[in-house]
């Protein structure tokens, strides 16, 4: 399975020198880590657990905490992971897609004199590149993407994630990983030293190690395409929606896969 | 004596009725009340589309010609309530389709509307005047071509805040040349490009336009040639606001606006050049209405020297960039002003405190009026709290959201809830009341005594134990809306008065300490509540657990049962 993998990747991928897009293997859900050859996606295997979270905040979660009188003995700065909490601070969808299109092109601009951040260097370079090659109204729908859906097989609820919080695949790996790894992401359950307080059988599946599960997303005609295989910003100007799609399943997604790339090989961008 | 009465009196009497609060109590009084009432009544709210059926709708009130329809649940709009969960609005067109009925007017919100819903509604209703869509989904500028193209005497198409997707079809085109009954016109949330010509078309032979505002797609230049055809605006949505402020379109735009002298509501701004706004400096003393809250790109010193010239201010929406400082500035500026929200401007990275308590003691120090606020701000205090409550008892409206859920005062590092008793207890007239900071339950049993008028409250991270959701239970006799998320709230709180429930539109409960068993009680006890356990990890089913935590509930009463088009992870129990 995993050697299918790897040779799809190389040999679908038009843009073989940006070695950090080449999609080795698919999400690897549950901190199974599975390598394939220079692919960026190793590191991110990690379940973040309630000690990712300043104490400021897991720790202040009502005030039987600590007795309802004396002052608590934690710090109460706002922690970076507040925005992280499902729906808060309450503000519409729309909201939140207008505030991250405007920070994004705020962002943008700051990186491009700055340089870039580390981890989204390449990815962003690339990115910006290809913004100039687009025309304007790509360019437009590349900022106003914000939320999309992502659905992963197995669960029956899905989840959205803002797509203009990040710059490159990896950071959107790991958020999507995080996502899916604690179900609902409250203070209930991130604080409990890592018990899932019987919250259902789907952590412990992804527990097994394995990367059963591969990233996928919907192009704007409708197809199914495995996520990685094509710049950021290509990606986020035609991407509908995700899916975390069974490897198995995905498996039979690759020859059409294969087919529909090779066409896009020959569309002009 | 009324009994005296033909009905044709009655029916005018009725006819005096704006609310339809008034005319659901005067429907109560007796038989012919009842039945001359259901006859006249053209303007239907339903405030949760679950709580009756169309075909019940329009059976009662056969003349409907105005229906505002609700869907999901508050919390929707902040991503707590899965997609596909429901609130869709096909039925009820192709059930007043069916009926023959002469819809005039349909408000949504928080629906899901199919273009195909957009389709029948445009074919079916050849009188549809307006079309008002907040905060709704599902749909694609080809909805909005069909409406554009088929209903010949609309004057209203408002959408706020929705998810359209553009299918880029030129759907601003498809307004027929005969199209001039237009007054509103509200696309400012769509993402796509528009017809620049058809626009300046459109809004050339429509001299009836009071209303427009455009999206961010419509640069400048265009906004300026659309002020010349309609100096007659009274509200106004800029789209992209960048222009090179020495240039002649610049100046153009300039003696546009100066001849706007009707405009009294100002929004947009979604792109902004520096040095552009002094532009509309010459509206902005006639301004009741001003919203710059996705104007993020405007720099604060710009921003404060507008507020100067707007002293007439009754509605202003913001970003929290403008500080404290510039919240003082409002406070000496604005003294008409009612409505405040203070928006925040960065929620993705660790932020420096833009506005904190200063700035809303300032407002209310210096704003009599003020009546409505919703305030996103990185820390407040117990005794700005009490402050504000002291200075302005005529709060309808007052919601307060920290940024970090669970902060307590920084000062003293006590709960926030003498502040928010000091609110309740002063506001005899609050309607609606949102929570946050560390609260315990204390803040609860101030609510429950003083908060006699309160009709929603919304609940984060909060309180201690059951009692808490008791006291709020017990103590509001008028509340209509509950929604609490992670607080420790179980089932001696649920359970307690259940009957209560049949007297509220609806209550949510997520991430609390309610488990299955309670909402099967309540749900047996209870037939005419529909209780909705959504769980995102295990569907519930016959072999679940009674003991196990329900994720999220959702109960409403309703007169038709449980729902059918509800998905498999919501289980109505």
């Amino acid at each position: 399975m995993e050697q299918d993998f790897v040779g799809m990747a190389t040999e679908v991928s038009s843009y073989s020198n940006e070695a950090e897009l080449e999609l080795g293997l698919g999400l690897s859900l549950g901190g199974g880590l599975v390598k394939a050859k220079g692919s960026p996606w190793g590191e991110y295997g990690k379940i973040m657990t309630a000690k990712d979270f300043p104490s400021g905040f897991c720790g202040t979660k009502r005030a039987a905490d600590y007795g309802g009188g004396g002052p608590p003995d934690v710090g109460y700065s706002a922690p970076p992971g507040v925005s992280q909490v499902v729906g808060w601070p309450p503000l519409r969808t729309y909201r939140m897609n207008s505030l991250a299109n405007q920070a994004k092109v705020l962002n943008d601009e700051e990186e491009k004199r700055v340089g870039g951040n580390d981890e989204c260097n390449g990815a962003l370079k690339e990115n910006m590149d290809n913004g100039s090659n687009k025309n304007d109204t790509t360019v437009k729908d590349n900022g106003q993407l914000g939320f999309v859906k992502v659905n992963i097989d197995g669960m029956p609820i899905g989840r959205k994630v803002d797509l203009n919080a990040h710059a490159c695949y990896k950071t959107l790996a790991r958020t999507l990983e995080e996502m899916f790894c604690r179900p609902s992401t409250t203070i209930n359950s991130n604080c409990s030293g890592g018990q899932e307080k019987g919250k259902g059988t789907q952590p412990s599946k992804l527990l097994d190690g394995s990367s059963e599960f591969v990233l996928t997303y919907e192009d704007k005609e409708g197809d199914w395409m495995l996520v990685g295989d094509v710049p950021w910003g290509m990606f986020l100007s035609t991407v509908k929606r995700l899916r975390i799609m069974k490897t198995s399943e995905a498996n039979g997604l690759a020859p059409s896969f294969r087919e529909r790339n090779d066409r896009h090989k020959n569309k002009p961008i | 004596m009324m009994n005296y009465f033909p009905d044709e009196v009655l029916e005018h009497v009725f006819d005096f009725l704006e609310s339809h609060r008034d005319r659901n109590a005067v429907s109560l009084v007796c038989q012919s009340w009842y039945r001359v009432e259901r006859f006249s009544r053209e303007k239907v709210f339903i405030g949760n589309c679950y709580a009756i059926s169309p075909e019940r709708v329009i059976a009662r009130f056969p003349r409907v010609r105005s229906l505002t329809l609700k869907g999901k649940p508050h919390f929707a709009d902040f991503n707590l309530v899965p997609s596909d969960w429901g609130g869709f609005v096909l039925p009820w067109i192709e059930a007043m389709a069916r009926s023959g009925v002469n819809l005039e007017e349909l408000r949504l919100k928080r629906m899901v509307v199919s273009d195909e819903s957009l389709e029948l509604l445009a074919r079916s209703f050849p009188n549809l005047r307006s079309l008002v869509l907040v905060s709704c989904e599902g749909f694609t500028t080809d909805g909005l071509a069909a409406i554009a193209s088929n209903c010949r005497f609309l004057t209203e198409l408002d959408l706020q805040e929705n998810e359209v997707e553009d299918r880029r079809g030129q759907w601003l085109s498809c307004f027929p040349d005969s199209c001039t009954s237009l007054v509103s016109l509200n696309f400012a949330c769509l993402k796509g490009e528009v017809n620049l010509a058809a626009l300046e078309r459109l809004v050339a032979r429509n001299h009836n336009l009071r209303s427009l505002r455009l999206n961010h797609a419509v640069p400048l230049d265009a906004l300026q040639k659309i002020l010349m055809q309609a100096p007659q605006l009274v509200d106004l949505g800029t789209g992209s606001y960048v222009h090179d402020p020495d240039s002649d379109t610049y100046n153009k735009l300039k003696s546009a606006v100066q001849k706007c002298t009707s405009i009294r509501s100002l929004s947009g701004f979604l792109d902004v050049a520096p040095r552009c706004l002094p532009a509309i400096y010459p509206i902005c003393l006639n301004l009741t209405s001003l919203n710059l809250s996705y104007a993020s790109l405007i720099h604060n010193s710009e921003l404060i020297k507008l507020i100067h010239h707007c002293s007439q201010l009754q509605r202003l929406w913001i970003l929290d960039c403008i500080g404290d400082k510039g919240l003082g500035v409002v406070a000496s500026t604005c003294k008409e002003l009612q409505e405040l929200r203070v928006f925040p401007s960065d929620i993705h990275g660790v932020g420096s405190a833009a506005v904190t308590e200063e700035g809303l003691v300032a407002i209310s120090a210096g704003c009599p009026k003020l009546n409505s606020i919703l305030y996103f701000c990185q820390q407040m205090t117990n005794a700005a709290l009490i402050t504000v409550a002291k200075n302005c008892p005529n709060f309808i409206r007052f919601r307060l959201c920290t940024l970090n859920p669970t902060i307590p005062d920084p000062v003293t590092m006590q709960p926030l809830d003498e502040g928010f008793g000091a609110i309740v207890q002063s506001c005899k007239g609050l309607k609606r009341l949102s929570l946050s900071g560390l609260l315990t339950d204390q803040v609860f049993l101030y609510i429950g005594m003083y908060a006699e008028q309160l009709e929603m409250l919304s609940v984060a991270f909060a309180g201690d134990s059951d009692k808490g959701m008791l006291y709020v239970l017990n103590g509001c006799k008028k509340l209509k809306k509950l929604e609490i998320r992670d607080s420790p709230f179980g089932n001696v709180a649920l359970l307690a008065d259940v009957g209560k429930y049949e007297t509220m539109r609806s209550l949510w409960m997520s991430s609390c300490e309610v488990t299955l068993g309670a909402c099967k009680t309540l749900a047996k006890k209870m037939p005419r509540l529909n209780v909705e356990v959504i769980n995102e990890n295990d569907l519930i089913d016959a072999s679940s657990d009674d003991r196990q935590k329900v994720e999220k509930m959702y109960l409403y009463r309703t007169l038709v049962g449980p729902r059918e088009d509800a998905p498999e992870f919501v289980w109505t129990l």
